[in-house]
C-alpha cells in the first residue's frame, strides 16, 4: 500500500488548543482508490481532513502529496496543488446562487474555458444544479447542498478530494445517490477520495481500503472486504452482532485493540 | 416648493451619512467588527483632498482621485499592520483598537501646524454655481454629492456582483470557513475590504468639504452614520444607502418644521423608532447567524 501512493500522512498530530484530536496517524492513499476512515464521534476522522487541506497545521509528522511536502501550506496553496474538500455540513455559500458557488470552487483556476467545461461536466453529474443554477444556494434542500458541496469541490479539478460526512442529514435513498455518484467520478475521472463517514456499511462498500481511527489512534487498517468480514468491525461499527446465545447483550465488555 | 428644497438638500446630506454607513458595512460584513475610526478616515480623506488642491495645486477632480487613492492605501495599511496581529481577540479589543485609532487620527491632524486646527475651505471649480430646475435652486454642491454618490454605489454594484474578487468577498462574508476551503485568500480579501471602505469614506469627506469645510472634527459626522447603516440593518450594503437617505431627510425636515435643537437628536429618534418597530433594520437579514 505506498509504492503509488498520492497521499501519506507519516506521525500527524494535531491539536485544538490543548486538545489532542489525532495522535501520531499514518496512512497512505494509492492514487485512483477510495479510501476511508471509519470511526466513532470525536475520533479525529474530520481533524485528519482538516489537517490535510491545511486549516489546522499539524504540530508534528509529515505530509506528502505526490511526493512533495504540504503540510504547513496555506489551503489555498493545497486547492492549487489539487486537493479539495468537502466540509462536514456541506458549507454552501447560502446567499450566492448555485452557479456563483460553483465558480467560487473555482477561484483559484484562471484556465477560464476548461473552467466553462467542467461546469458543464459536473452539471452533467448533478442536473438538478443546473435547474437551480439562479437559485440561492440557502434555498436547496440539504440533499441538493451536498450535490452543491460536491460539485464546487469538483470545480477545482481535484487529483484527491476529501469527503466528510457526505451522508449527513439525508434520507438514505438521497445517500445512495450521492455515493453513486461518488464512485462514478472516482471510475471516470480517477479522482482518488478520502472519505469520512459515519455510515460504516456504506463506506464499507464504496471503498477500496479502510483505517479504522480510535480516539486520535489508527487501531486498524486492511482492505474493505477484509475490515467487513471482521467481527469488531461487525460488532462497533455495522452493528450486526447484537445478541448473544442466551439473548443477553454485554455492554460493558471491556474492548482492546492491542 | 419649500419642502422638494429641504427633500433635496437632506438627500445630499444623507448621501454623505450613507456613504460612511457603506464603509461600516463593508467592514463588519467582511470582518464582523465594527470600525469606528471611519469617520475619521473620512476627515484624513478630506484633508488629502485640501492638501492636493491647497498645496499641490492639482486640479480639484484631480485631487480628488488622489485622496481616495491615498485613503485606500491608510485603510489596506491599517488592516495590515494594526489589525491583522490582533486577528482573534475579542471583538470588543478590536472595536477598541477602532476607536482608538479614531482619536490617533484627529490627534495626528491637529498636529499640522495652523492647518490643522483650523477650519480649511476647500476650493472647488464649482463654487457658487447654482443649478436651476423649474422653480428649484439647487446649489451645485449638492448635486455633485448626489451624482458621485450615485455613480459610486452602481460601481460597487458591478464589483459585487460581476467580478469574481467581488463574489469572492461576498462568498468570505457568508462562510468565512468554506471560503479559506476553497482557497479563496480571506486576508487579503479583508486587507483590500477596509481599503475599499476607506476609498468610500474619502469620497463622502472630499463631497462634505465644500458644504461644511475641513476640519479636525468633521469625523464626528461618523456618529450619525452609525445610526443609518443600523436604520438600514446592519450587514446590507443599499440598506446603508437607504438608511442615510432616511436620517438626511429627516433630519433636514425636522430642521425646519420642528423646534430648534430637534435637527441634531432627529438621526438618532430615527434609529429608536427603528429598533421599536423593525428590529432588524429596514434590509435587514432574516437569516439567522449559523454558529
Amino acid at each position: 500500500m505506498s509504492g503509488d501512493a498520492i497521499l501519506t500522512l507519516a506521525n500527524v498530530e494535531s491539536a485544538y488548543g490543548p486538545v489532542k484530536a489525532i495522535r501520531g496517524v499514518s496512512l497512505s492513499v494509492p492514487a485512483g482508490s477510495i479510501v476511508t476512515v471509519l470511526g466513532a464521534n470525536g475520533a479525529g476522522k474530520s481533524t485528519i481532513l482538516r489537517t490535510i487541506s491545511g486549516i489546522i497545521d499539524p504540530q508534528k509528522g509529515f505530509i506528502s502529496f505526490e511526493g512533495q511536502p504540504i503540510q504547513g501550506l496555506d489551503p489555498g496553496q493545497i486547492v492549487r496543488r489539487g486537493i479539495s474538500h468537502v466540509p462536514e455540513g456541506r458549507e454552501v455559500f447560502p446567499l450566492l446562487s448555485v452557479h456563483d458557488n460553483l465558480m467560487m470552487g473555482a477561484y483559484t483556476r484562471s484556465d477560464r474555458d476548461a473552467v466553462a467545461a467542467d461546469l458543464e461536466t459536473v452539471y452533467g453529474y448533478f442536473p438538478i444544479l443546473r435547474e437551480r443554477a439562479r437559485q440561492e444556494a440557502g434555498q436547496l434542500s440539504g440533499g441538493q447542498q451536498q450535490m452543491l458541496a460536491i460539485s464546487r469541490a469538483l470545480m477545482s479539478r481535484p487529483k484527491l478530494m476529501l469527503l466528510d460526512e457526505p451522508s449527513l442529514g439525508l434520507s438514505p435513498r438521497l445517500t445512495q445517490e450521492i455515493f453513486a455518484i461518488v464512485t462514478r467520478i472516482n471510475r471516470e475521472r480517477g479522482t482518488t477520495m478520502l472519505l469520512v463517514e459515519q455510515n460504516a456499511a456504506l463506506a464499507l462498500e464504496v471503498a477500496h481500503y479502510g483505517y479504522v481511527l480510535e480516539v486520535g489512534r489508527i487501531v486498524m487498517e486492511d482492505t474493505c472486504e477484509r475490515l467487513r468480514e471482521k467481527e469488531d468491525i461487525q460488532e462497533f461499527y455495522l452493528g450486526m452482532k447484537d445478541a448473544g446465545v442466551r439473548g443477553e447483550r454485554r455492554w460493558k465488555k471491556k474492548k482492546t485493540w492491542r | 416648493m419649500q419642502l422638494t428644497q429641504l427633500l433635496v438638500s437632506g438627500l445630499s446630506q444623507g448621501c454623505i451619512y450613507g456613504l460612511i454607513a457603506l464603509g461600516f458595512v463593508l467592514i463588519y460584513k467582511a470582518t464582523e467588527t465594527v470600525n469606528f475610526a471611519q469617520g475619521e478616515l473620512m476627515m484624513l480623506g478630506a484633508f488629502a483632498g485640501l492638501f492636493g488642491t491647497v498645496y499641490l495645486g492639482l486640479p480639484f477632480w484631480a485631487a480628488f482621485v488622489g485622496a481616495v487613492g491615498v485613503t485606500a492605501l491608510l485603510g489596506v495599511l491599517t488592516e495590515r499592520l494594526v489589525l491583522r496581529p490582533i486577528l482573534g481577540q475579542p471583538a470588543f479589543a478590536i472595536v477598541m483598537v477602532t476607536l482608538g485609532l479614531g482619536y490617533v487620527g484627529r490627534g495626528l491632524i491637529t498636529m499640522i501646524p495652523e492647518v490643522g486646527t483650523e477650519t480649511n475651505a476647500l476650493p472647488t471649480p464649482f463654487k457658487d454655481e447654482v443649478v436651476k430646475l423649474g422653480g428649484l435652486v439647487i446649489g451645485m454642491e449638492h448635486v455633485v454629492v448626489i451624482a458621485v454618490t450615485v455613480l459610486l454605489c452602481a460601481l460597487l454594484y458591478g464589483v459585487f456582483r460581476f467580478t469574481r474578487t467581488g463574489i469572492a468577498m461576498q462568498a468570505a462574508s457568508q462562510n468565512q470557513l468554506a471560503a479559506w476551503y476553497m482557497g479563496i485568500p480571506v486576508q487579503r480579501l479583508n486587507g483590500l475590504i477596509w481599503g475599499i471602505s476607506a476609498a468610500v469614506a474619502a469620497v463622502a469627506g472630499v463631497l462634505l468639504a465644500p458644504i461644511t469645510f475641513v476640519h479636525a472634527n468633521m469625523g464626528f459626522i461618523g456618529l450619525k452614520a452609525f445610526p443609518a447603516a443600523v436604520v438600514g440593518g446592519f450587514g446590507s450594503l443599499p440598506g446603508a444607502i437607504v438608511g442615510g437617505l432616511v436620517i438626511g431627510v429627516v433630519e433636514s425636515l425636522s430642521g425646519f418644521y420642528l423646534p430648534e435643537g430637534f435637527k441634531d437628536v432627529a438621526a438618532y429618534v430615527v434609529v429608536l423608532v427603528m429598533l421599536v418597530v423593525k428590529p432588524n433594520g429596514l434590509f435587514g437579514e432574516n437569516l439567522r447567524k449559523k454558529v
